[in-house]
């Protein structure tokens, strides 16, 4: 599969990642060999084998619905890069 | 040429579980900004989320309610976006295996009887709210409501006006709530509805270009936003332009949609399963048992109160209309007042105060066992009729005592047959003139002494009792 300059524009997009011009030239390379290997992947026959989304065998892990106290708020806004006294705080957004 | 709309819809609806779906924080509505948070819901790195049972549970029972095929082996995959309103910069959700496919909801309305398909119910988490504060130019965020757990309801585009699509809603919430999975207050964001419309040529088979709207807070706003999205669609088409597929909000004030963001350039998701929950595999015996648990819904519950209690079928369709109704009502009978007294005085006094005070029934102070009680006082002749809308009227706003109220208000009927007569001479030796009136042919005039007598007691005789006095004095 041929990745042009223009989709590795877009996936930097997606994935909030801003490359220097000649860095996206060598990506182009790198995402070709990556997609090539997938297509060996898919060479094999996996029609009669279920997908799988987990590695381990468990299923059903669930809990109660019991109140627990939650988090001290100035303990959680701690972790932010901006906040405020009561909220997290974030470049203007507007919809 | 005539035109036919066409309709789909997104609900997605707040489950009244105590927690969130992935923490154990509380669900409960407002709370001061980030009080209801915990590393979960923020999006701390390292957390692991741990599903609520409960919310399985729900999920499961509204998709055998909506008549769906419950899907026995779930996941839940990763809806990858940034903003700001979840703090993960992806939202828990389910596209690939949905806990249930394929419902129908029948609906009615004046002019058709049909099936809502549904296409499919799936669970996830809602997001936080943002809140842009101008003084700093900053937007703050709210991560309270990240977590609370939805469900989304998608049907197919099976709706053609805003009547049906109010009917489907409408007996959506009523399902909802009697299963007991949320309370549905739109006014509080626990049912939230978007509404995809196109239109095409009547006859076509083929779909228009379809729109979103965003931002529908009421059943009313609803029915206006679709007749006005409707025609704003066709004009275009007739002025030789085109819909374009966008998503737009709806303003109530203006009344008029406005476009968000254009769909044009597709939001891409890229969705994958959520790798920290594992599936979930609903058994055969578990499906049973939810259905068995399945309460008694709207229209199985009007016929029964038709034919048990003698209802008319519009009292009984009034009653089944809202859950908390329905709840008051059962109760009240369950306390031993008569069914048919105990639907009059609701349908009647009640809706009237209601009304007036501008209350939901499920807001209401008054109990049941308040209004078993002030029936109890009538049928044991304690009071009369007229006293005990008096009563009820008192009582209503913050649920005082009906017997408490009744004694120190002094409102007891006056049973007393002697003080009855002693009042009746009274006033007869007062109206002598009306008296002879009557003696002269003229009968109306006893509605008068009647009313006399009544007013010398102050309301409180039995009305029956005064009648006979009267009748008997002037015949005798």
């Amino acid at each position: 599969m041929k990745i042009t300059t223009e989709m590795v524009d877009y996936i930097s997009v997606l994935s909030r990642l801003k490359l220097p011009e000649e860095e996206k030239e060598k990506m182009t390379g790198e995402l070709e060999q990556i997609i090539a290997y997938m297509d060996t992947l898919n060479a094999l026959d996996t029609s009669s084998v279920e997908p799988m989304s987990h590695v381990f065998p468990v299923k059903n892990v669930l809990r109660e619905d019991e109140v627990v106290p939650s988090f001290d708020r100035a303990e959680l806004l701690k972790n932010a890069p901006k906040a405020d006294e009561e909220a997290f705080l974030v470049p203007k957004t507007v919809e | 040429m005539t035109w036919e709309t066409v309709i789909g819809l997104e609900t997605h609806v707040e489950l009244a579980t105590k927690t969130k779906i992935f923490c154990s924080c509380t669900t409960e509505f407002g709370g001061a900004p980030n009080t209801h948070c915990c590393p979960v819901c923020t999006g701390m790195p390292g957390t692991l989320p741990v599903v609520n049972r409960q919310v399985v549970r729900f999920a499961a029972k509204a998709g055998l309610a909506l008549n769906c095929e419950i899907t026995r082996y779930n996941k839940f995959d990763r809806k990858n976006y940034f903003y700001p309103d979840l703090p993960k910069a992806y939202q828990v959700s389910q596209l690939y295996l949905p806990i249930a496919r394929n419902g129908r909801v029948p609906i009615k309305t004046e002019s058709v009887e049909k099936d809502i398909r549904i296409h499919e119910l799936h669970m996830e988490e809602d997001a936080g709210k943002l809140v842009h504060d101008p003084w700093i130019d900053q937007t703050k965020c709210d991560y309270n409501r990240c977590g609370v757990p939805l469900i989304e309801i998608v049907t197919e585009p099976d709706f053609r006006s805003a009547d049906e699509v109010i009917a489907y809603l409408e007996k959506l919430k009523s399902t909802l709530e009697y299963l007991g999975v949320s309370d549905c207050k739109m006014q509080e964001g626990s049912l939230r509805c978007d509404v995809n419309l196109s239109v095409r040529p009547a006859g076509s088979t083929e779909l228009g270009t379809r729109t979103e709207m965003k931002n529908l807070n009421s059943f009313k706003a609803i029915s206006r936003a679709i007749e006005y999205e409707a025609r704003r669609q066709i004009e275009l088409i007739e002025e030789g332009k085109r819909v374009v597929q966008e998503t737009r909000r709806w303003d109530d004030n203006k009344d008029a949609t406005f476009s968000m963001r254009s769909k044009e350039n597709a939001q891409d998701y890229r969705y994958f399963p959520e790798p920290d929950i594992p599936p979930l595999e609903l058994s055969q015996e578990y499906l049973e048992q939810l259905r068995a648990e399945q309460p008694e819904m709207a229209e199985a519950r009007k016929a029964r109160y038709q034919e048990q209690y003698g209802l008319p079928e519009y009292d009984a369709g009034i009653l089944i209309s809202q859950k908390a109704l329905v709840d008051f009502f059962e109760e009240t009978v369950a306390l031993g007042a008569p069914a048919k007294e105990v639907s009059n005085w609701m349908l009647g006094d009640m809706m009237r105060r209601l009304k007036d005070e501008e209350l939901e029934p499920k807001d209401m102070k008054l109990t049941p066992a308040n209004l078993a009680k002030l029936i109890k006082l009538i049928a044991d002749g304690k009071i009369n009729r007229n006293t005990a809308a008096k009563v009820f009227r008192a009582i209503f706003p913050d649920n005082a005592d009906a017997e408490e109220y009744v004694k120190t208000h002094g409102l007891e009927q006056v049973n007393d047959a002697g003080l009855v007569a002693q009042v009746v001479e009274k006033v007869f030796a007062a109206n002598e003139s009306a008296v002879a009136d009557y003696r002269a042919g003229n009968q109306k005039v006893m509605g008068f002494l009647v009313g006399q007598v009544m007013k010398e007691l102050k309301g409180k005789a039995d009305p029956k009792a005064v009648n006979q006095a009267v009748r008997e004095k002037l015949e005798g």
